[in-house]
């Protein structure tokens, strides 16, 4: 009997309607694409422009300075770069340090106002929900097709493609810290009579921040794992590697990229998680 | 005109319903109203005047409506019915932006578990009141300085409060109300977390800077001898209601009702009861100086001791100035009474 039940068209509904918001906001897509585009190439340029021994150094430099008292991290660091020099894969990965960092950003900045607000509103958070689960749980490839319908293939759909997949951890866990302060502490801060926004600058944030670093943390893992899936989108970067290997079955070069991935995720993580403490 | 002005403020959680007025209006009581309704009567048409310059404490079981009668007070939850007068305002009555300026220019909170915040340091937390009053940075560092040695935390200024025993801490918070310079100090429990020794040497501080500033303390606590050695005035909450105010010497003497009677029962009036609580008026015609002197501080029993060889009475001195006369009779009929041995019991 279900068999006669005619089929719901909901992916017609789906085809159509980004068919619809395709040529509808035609007129935001293009300029995005435009200059984020251009804004790529530019970094790409001007970090593939410094010689990758200078570079190393200014990384473990940095590197010193976030993790402080370390000297281990550092060394590490600096030798992981010249494998991945030595591997010939330096300009891989450049590519996707800068869609990496690039996805995390705008992640970042869509992400915690978010959270912010799921944070202040009830009704907002109801709605938000879902929607996060929903994006986490989608199997990440399909994020794919919208972004090439969006933005043709190359860079800018893959950030598109990663920041959809990539900010919820970031949104929650910001929504998380902020409701996590002690009410102790949140009725101090009224009792002085701080303004909604000196309260949100001056307590709200700072609390949470380990709880918002933590999330950052995870958005930028995840930033990283889909930027090597918008490889098949026309994304460079080490991604581009892995799928070449991956469709003519060799096993060494595939090795060897995905050591490049795992070592950028290290030092990605590394210099996250060094501003997750709170003292 | 009294500072503070409670004036039939009931405070209800959950739903405000008719029914919930129309039960109130009855003097249903708090069960009843929560079998009835749901609804939860934290604070029970409460009626309190509160003076320039009194210690006056609030005590009560928890459940009693103690800590939401405090934050009545500042508003950090919102009346269901009445009025709240501080310093002739009705505060029930501001909007947001009103009560935020209110709450700066009059009103400092020390809370049970301190609630510095961990990221800034002792400095920056003392200064936090001001800081909120966009006071120049110099200037509210300056005045936290201040503040901070007022409570003995001068040299600590850089170190964060994690770093600081729960003592400590509390003096930080402390400092930090006495920093915003208010007329009104809300404390609320803010012994209660400390141990022993300790609670005894803040009440002692506390009642000390108390004689240098003359604020209004409205303080809350759940210990009746702290209620005892700190309070001008006291208010004993049951169930939402305010039982009993009146002086320590009242509250022990004359128990308005049963309920403040098994509370009162049990405690050593002589190390509850100060020498000025009881004492009486000197009489003009009195050679005041021929009786051994007594500081008016001092505790009942540490009279015990003046009252040797025949000495019938003594002189209190407040300040080194005549207070009074403590007469050994009263002071022997005040630690009897209510003590009467109940013949049933045996």
């Amino acid at each position: 009997m279900l068999d006669n039940l005619p089929r719901l068209p909901l992916s017609e509904w789906t085809s159509d309607f980004v068919r619809w918001v395709t040529s509808a906001f035609d007129f935001i897509f293009d300029p995005i694409n435009n200059y984020l585009g251009t804004l790529m190439n530019w970094i790409i340029n001007i970090l593939e422009f410094i010689p990758p021994l200078i570079f190393i150094l200014i990384v473990m430099g940095l590197s010193v300075i976030f993790m402080k008292k370390k000297i281990l991290s550092p060394i590490l660091i600096g030798i992981g770069l010249l494998f991945i020099q030595n591997q010939g894969l330096w300009e891989n990965f450049i590519d996707t340090t800068t869609l990496v960092i690039i996805s995390g950003l705008i992640s970042i900045v869509i992400g915690v106002p978010l959270g912010i607000l799921m944070s202040k509103s009830d009704v907002f958070e109801t709605i938000m929900k879902p929607i996060l689960d929903l994006m986490q749980t989608m199997p990440a490839f399909v994020y794919l097709i919208p972004a090439v319908a969006f933005f043709g293939i190359g860079m800018v759909p893959g950030v598109f493609a990663s920041v959809i997949f990539a900010s919820p951890p970031t949104i929650r866990l910001t929504n998380l810290g902020i409701r996590q302060i002690s009410t102790e502490l949140i009725e101090a801060s009224d009792s002085f009579g701080t303004t909604p926004m000196q309260k949100l600058l001056k307590v709200q944030l700072p609390l949470a921040r380990p709880s918002i670093m933590a999330g950052i943390n995870q958005t930028i893992m995840l930033a990283l794992s889909m930027v090597v899936i918008a490889s098949m989108i026309g994304a460079p970067g080490l991604g581009t590697e892995v799928l070449s290997s991956l469709q003519r079955a060799q096993v060494g070069p595939g090795f060897v990229a995905g050591l490049g991935i795992v070592i950028l995720a290290i030092i990605i993580d590394r210099f996250t998680q060094s501003g997750s403490t709170n003292k | 005109m009294s500072v503070i002005e409670i004036k039939d403020v009931t405070k209800v959680f959950g739903t405000y319903t008719k029914e919930v007025e129309q039960l109130l209006h009855n003097n249903a009581s708090k069960d009843e109203i929560l079998d009835a309704t749901g609804a939860t009567v934290a604070v029970k048409s409460a009626n309190l005047k509160i003076e320039q310059g009194e210690v006056f404490v609030v005590m009560g079981l928890s459940g009693s409506g103690k800590s939401t009668l405090i934050r009545l007070i500042n508003r950090l939850i919102e009346p269901t019915v009445g009025d709240l007068m501080i310093k002739g305002k009705n505060v029930a009555k501001l909007s947001a932006g009103e009560l935020r300026n209110f709450r700066r220019e009059n009103l400092s909170m020390v809370f049970q578990n301190f609630a510095l915040f961990p990221f800034k340091t002792i400095l920056e937390n003392a200064a936090f009141g001001l800081e909120v009053r966009s006071i120049p940075k110099k200037d509210r560092l300056e005045k936290a300085r201040h503040a901070l040695e007022l409570v003995g935390l001068g040299g600590y200024e850089n170190q964060k409060p994690n770093q600081l025993s729960g003592g400590m801490q509390q003096r930080v918070g402390l400092a930090r109300a006495l920093a915003s310079d208010t007329d009104i100090l809300l404390m609320d429990e803010a012994f209660s977390a400390l141990d022993p020794l300790i609670r005894k040497e803040m009440q002692q501080e506390l009642l000390q800077l108390q004689q240098k500033m003359q604020k209004t303390i409205v303080f809350i606590t759940h210990d009746l001898d702290e209620a005892l050695s700190i309070g001008d005035r006291i208010a004993l909450m049951k169930d939402g209601e305010i039982a009993q105010v009146g002086t320590p010497e009242e509250i022990v003497t004359n128990p308005a009702n049963d309920y403040v009677k098994a509370f009162v029962k049990d405690i050593d009036r002589s190390k509850v009861l100060k020498v000025k609580h009881i004492m009486r008026p000197a009489n003009p015609q009195e050679n005041t100086d021929a009786n051994p002197a007594i500081d008016a501080e001092a505790l009942l029993y540490e009279s015990y001791y003046s009252f040797k060889n025949g000495v019938r009475e003594l002189t209190v001195k407040d300040k080194g100035e005549v207070a009074g006369i403590v007469e050994f009779e009263h002071v022997f009929e005040v630690l009897s009474i209510g003590n009467e041995v109940e013949e049933d019991v045996r």
